[in-house]
């Protein structure tokens, strides 16, 4: 439903986002986890079409997102992070609008109106001048808005940010009702809640994928590892087998590469050992070419310890956890 | 049909704030003031030419309050990104929001018509140049129109976009005196970008063609830098 083929995002010399590669299978529920700056909403705004990638391309369900835009983006319903709402209007002039730019019918707009107030519990305040809203509630004005016209794609960017504990615990509930559905993407910097809503999630740091996997895998993998990538010149099994062979290695992969180029392999090793010098002189003794170590700039454990440290603060407050734990 | 549907929303949007019709009220009673001096001065002749005079001058100001909003606001309130991403084309939000600036516009310059008809109760103005005069005013006002809704497309701040809108009109309304001062194809040149030097005819009762399309390409000159400008704001 959602294919993303090496997207990169250049402001300026800064790359936002660099060769971002993914899937996204129709129903499913993605997570798209980073901490802050790691370039999600970058992500978002470039699925969504807001913004053209420098490089690469996005599809939705089939249609390119800059060279058939408009057919693409009938297929979207986007949440941006700042939830984008006209303040002086009604709930159901702001959701009537939406739908008439969508080239909805007035019937099908008026049906579906009722039906997402709702999924989103906005009934109450159907008449209520936005500005007078809580931060809760626009939100959930705000998905009301990207479900309206049941969009086969969902994007959603950080759709739980700045709302009250309870409301999250809510937003959240409304967010996996929608899976199945519509294919969802839900960004977030907070790692419990893609473990609550998502089947899959996608780990981003510095603007590249470091992790894809279902939430449980990745918290076993998660478990103590730290990474270095090497390039070496030499005959690949043999490398691969002695670098396997580093004391406190678990795992030695060839990543893949640009065909041409010197190949190269990433090893993951148990948390806490330097192993960096003894793989340069595994290297060098087999009389192989070393022509690039390094260390992999944040391990995920640190990204990891980021983004469970972030959400603490929201499970400190959070009463439902509260009450669950007290019982 | 999406052009509509943004120019309905904003038609709505302008005669449900206040904002409008303060500015628009500011219009009037300037006007109102100087048609007062017009007619009450020694010699006092029945024709709107005055008026029109001073109603082209407050265009100037009149054009960019009434635009300031459409855009900035949506840039300011992060709703350009929802309508940029929804299955609407830039230059369909664009000729929307223009055209709910020109009726708001056409609104208030029907008000001036009691001026007129005062005119027609108290004296016997000359018809013709009556009409030419209005249709110099309205085609001023859509270009000085499309001027403020550029200025409103470069900011999220909408005291900034009505200030860029209101310098760029005062300098194309008075490069014509930056004419006088030189000569050759230098002042030509001049002249014929000036908005005031297009004016004049139209208050004499002239409808000149070369007046007429030059408005119409002021207007579609900076309609079309909006709607670029609009494009350009992906980038950032």
């Amino acid at each position: 439903m959602i294919e993303v083929n090496g997207v990169s995002k250049m402001f300026g010399a800064f790359p936002a986002i660099s060769d971002i590669s993914f899937r996204v299978e129709p129903g499913e529920i993605l997570g798209f986890l980073g901490p802050n700056g790691a370039g999600k909403s970058t992500t978002m705004k470039i699925i969504t079409g807001f913004m053209p990638p420098t490089d690469g391309n996005v599809t939705i369900a089939g249609y390119d997102i800059v060279t058939d835009s408009l057919e693409a983006r009938k297929h979207i319903g986007y949440l941006p992070e700042t939830v984008p709402l006209y303040t002086d209007m009604t709930i159901k002039d702001y959701l009537e609008y939406m739908g008439r730019l969508r080239g909805m019918s007035r019937d099908y707009i008026n049906q579906r109106i009722s039906e997402v107030i709702d999924i989103c519990n906005l009934g109450d305040y159907y008449s209520t001048i936005i500005s007078k809203l809580s931060k809760g509630f626009r939100q959930r004005v705000g998905i009301a808005q990207a479900i309206l016209h049941e969009p086969d794609v969902l994007v959603l960017d950080e759709p739980t940010i700045g709302i009250d504990p309870i409301q999250v615990v809510e937003t959240r509930q409304l967010i996996k009702n929608l899976g199945g559905e519509h294919t969802v993407i839900v960004s977030t910097h907070i790692l419990p809640e893609v473990s609550q809503i998502c089947e899959r999630v996608i780990i981003i740091h510095e603007g590249q994928i470091i992790a894809e996997d279902t939430p449980e895998n990745l918290a076993q993998r998660l478990v103590g590892s730290e990474r270095v990538d090497l390039d070496v010149k030499g005959p690949q099994q043999d490398v691969l087998v002695a670098l396997g062979q580093v004391e406190g290695v678990r795992e030695a992969v060839r990543l893949e590469g640009q065909p041409g180029s010197v190949p190269r392999y990433r090893v993951q090793s148990e948390l806490g050992i330097e192993i960096r010098a003894e793989l340069a002189s595994t290297v060098i003794n087999s009389g192989w070419g070393l022509l690039r170590l390094d260390g992999v700039i944040m391990s995920l454990e640190e990204i990891f310890l980021r983004l469970t440290t972030e959400d603490e603060l929201i499970q400190q407050v959070d009463p439902t956890q509260e009450d669950a734990s007290a019982e | 049909m999406n052009t509509f549907t943004v120019a309905w929303k904003e038609i709505k949007g302008y005669f449900s704030t206040p904002a409008a019709y303060i500015v628009g009220a500011m219009f009037l009673s300037l006007t109102g003031i100087f048609f007062v001096f017009d007619v009450t001065s020694p010699f006092a002749e029945a024709s709107v030419r005055g008026i029109v005079n001073w109603a082209s001058f407050f265009i100037v100001f009149l054009a960019p309050l009434l635009t300031m909003r459409l855009l900035a606001e949506e840039q300011k309130l992060g709703t350009l990104e929802l309508l940029m991403t929804a299955p609407v084309r830039d230059w369909e939000v664009v000729l929307g929001k223009y055209i709910a600036s020109l009726i708001m516009f056409s609104a208030t310059i029907i008000l001036t018509l009691y001026y007129v008809l005062l005119l027609y109760v108290f004296g016997q103005p000359d018809t013709g140049p009556v009409l030419s005069s209005y249709l110099g005013l309205m085609l001023h006002g859509a270009a000085a129109l499309a001027v403020g809704l550029l200025g409103s497309s470069l900011s999220a701040n909408q005291i900034v976009a009505a200030v860029v809108g209101i310098a760029v009109l005062l300098m194309l309304s008075f490069v014509d005196r930056v004419g006088s001062l030189v000569s050759g194809v230098a002042a030509d040149v001049l002249n014929g970008l000036s908005l005031n030097a297009h004016v004049t005819d139209f208050t004499r009762g002239v409808i000149d063609t070369a007046n007429v399309v030059y408005f119409l390409s002021i207007t579609a000159v900076f309609l079309f830098l909006t709607i670029r400008s609009m494009e350009t704001r992906r980038w950032r």
